[in-house]
């Protein structure tokens, strides 16, 4: 009777390789490699100005990367032609920091917008599509107000629902939880999670809040200076992370990363006198 | 002297590659302007931005414009017996020089700066790269109904501008000054040629609308995403605009008119 075979494992979602790009004079990415499976919530962190957006916008294709190489669903991103990109950003939805709503439209036409615009749906059955995503997202009931009368979590919601309109594959969260209430902090981490589970998605979260992000998240990549400083569960980076990574996770305020600035040494600056 | 000549070359760099991406998106925009005839509803709607809310400044311009001139143009004419040509010389003036350009001047200020503040409000609140990420091309959807409105829009406020700035002048000449009001029309229907004046001041205000509206559009997109950013590329846009069109007059002008 011959062997059976072995599934072969399904390749990453998203997967990154070598990836390296240069902004400013400084490599921001120096060799970074990173992957994501089907149906997991990856977080990114890492302190402020290390590139985390940046790593949103290069998948995305926003930005091309100087070398190495980007693959989502299969394809490689820096390579795509105009419509190529286009055809796979269907496949995706991205939530902006500042939500991006359109300012001159309300809640409802803001998510019907990218139905109206890949579609031809008729409108009674984008009305429906639109209000199950407002109600997903709690909020069917503001579907008549403007982005200038929501709070930033409401904000963030709304765009959630728009970013979910045509059914992506991957959602990519860029600094969800910053700025927000402890209610609407709540709600979004609860949705993020729910959301990527009911509904068969792949998450991408960029954030720096880590309580959060390490709750939600199933494996967690943190950068910095252009590195992968570590990856692995949240469990596995809390016991075994390197010192920098227990630094970042804790927020100590002293580490591998210093709290004093480098200086000239405390009896040069004050044992002499002189300046 | 080393540093003035690096200044100066550096200047003219980054003006250089400025025109050089001002020219490539111009002609992305207009390839992607094709998909306007499938949503005529988007051309419509700048239309009415920018050309319908434009007309309040046109309708009031254009008629002080041909008041003042018809009071300047009779002053001028009666010393040599000749106010009875005042439609002529009133005429002429709009259809060839002061219809185009002070519509292109005043479209600048109403509806260029407006296009451009919109669009770089939209960059700088990241609405356009929401866009672009929803797999929307903002150059089409965006862009090129408000650059085509122009192109449209400054040509019709433009004829608008010129008929209400010769109603002006009838007014004034006719009820004000006591000229006939049959010689003011007559001698202007003799006098102006509808291919010389009508058709090369109808061509100037289209290449007028070309120019204002790719000025406007690109400060928009092209500029800093911030608060200053906007501020500087919306007064870039009236500035630059007013300058090209006063240049472009004169060379069209010269070419047009011999």
């Amino acid at each position: 009777m011959p062997e059976p075979q072995p599934i072969p494992a399904a390749p990453p979602l998203v997967e990154i390789s070598d990836l390296r790009f240069r902004r400013g004079g400084r490599w921001l990415f120096d060799g970074i490699d990173l992957s994501v499976h089907r149906g997991e919530v990856v977080a990114v962190m890492g302190p402020s100005g290390t590139g985390k957006t940046t790593l949103l916008r290069l998948i995305g294709g926003q930005l091309r990367a100087h070398s190495g190489s980007v693959q989502v669903i299969g394809e490689a991103v820096g390579s795509l032609g105009r419509r190529s990109l286009y055809a796979l950003r269907r496949r995706m939805g991205v939530l902006f920091q500042s939500g991006a709503l359109f300012t001159d439209l309300d809640c409802f036409d803001n998510v019907a917008f990218p139905l109206r615009e890949h579609t031809a749906l008729p409108e009674p059955l984008i009305r429906h599509i639109v209000l199950m995503k407002l109600e997903a997202v709690g909020l069917r009931g503001a579907r008549g107000l403007y982005p200038a009368e929501l709070s930033g979590g409401m904000a963030r919601r709304v765009s959630l629902a728009r970013a979910l309109a045509l059914d992506p594959e991957l959602i990519l969260y860029d600094e969800p939880f910053a700025g927000q209430d402890p209610i609407s902090m709540g709600a979004l981490m609860k949705l993020i999670r729910q959301l990527n589970d009911a509904l068969g998605l792949t998450s991408i979260v960029v954030s720096h809040d880590v309580e959060e992000t390490l709750e939600i998240a199933d494996r967690v990549y943190v950068i910095s200076q252009g590195q992968v400083m570590g990856v692995g569960t949240p469990d596995e980076l809390r016991r075994r992370g390197s010192e920098w990574v227990q630094q970042f996770l804790g927020g100590l305020a002293d580490g591998p990363v210093p709290f004093h600035y480098p200086a000239p040494s405390l009896s040069e600056d004050f044992g002499g006198g002189a300046s | 002297m080393i540093v003035r000549l690096r200044q100066l070359g550096a200047g003219t760099l980054s003006a250089t590659t400025t025109l050089g991406r001002a020219v490539l998106f111009l002609l992305r925009v207009v390839r992607g302007s094709g998909e306007l005839i499938h949503r005529p509803g988007l051309l419509l709607r700048e239309l009415y931005s920018v050309g319908v809310l434009t007309l309040v400044i046109i309708i009031v311009s254009g008629l002080f414009v041909g008041m003042v001139l018809g009071l300047q143009g009779y002053y001028t004419l009666v010393d040599f017996g000749a106010e009875q040509s005042l439609g002529v010389l009133v005429a002429l003036s709009l259809t060839r020089e002061l219809g185009p350009v002070v519509t292109a001047l005043l479209f600048a200020g109403r509806a260029g700066s407006a296009l451009t503040a919109e669009i770089g409000l939209m960059k700088a609140t990241e609405q356009l790269a929401g866009m672009e990420m929803m797999a929307v091309d903002p150059e089409r959807r965006v862009v090129a109904p408000r650059l085509v409105a122009a192109l449209l829009a400054l040509p019709l406020l433009a004829m608008i501008f010129t008929l209400l700035g010769i109603v002006g002048a009838y007014l004034v000449g006719t009820s004000l000054l006591g000229v006939d009001g049959g010689a003011f029309w007559s001698q202007m229907q003799a006098q102006v040629s509808f291919e010389d004046d009508v058709l090369n001041g109808l061509i100037k205000s289209m290449l007028f609308g070309v120019a204002a509206g790719w000025i406007a559009v690109f400060n928009g997109y092209d500029c800093q995403p911030t608060s200053r950013g906007v501020s500087r590329a919306t007064t870039r846009t009236v500035v630059v605009t007013s300058l090209v069109v006063l240049g472009l007059d004169f060379v069209l002008t010269a070419l047009m008119f011999d």
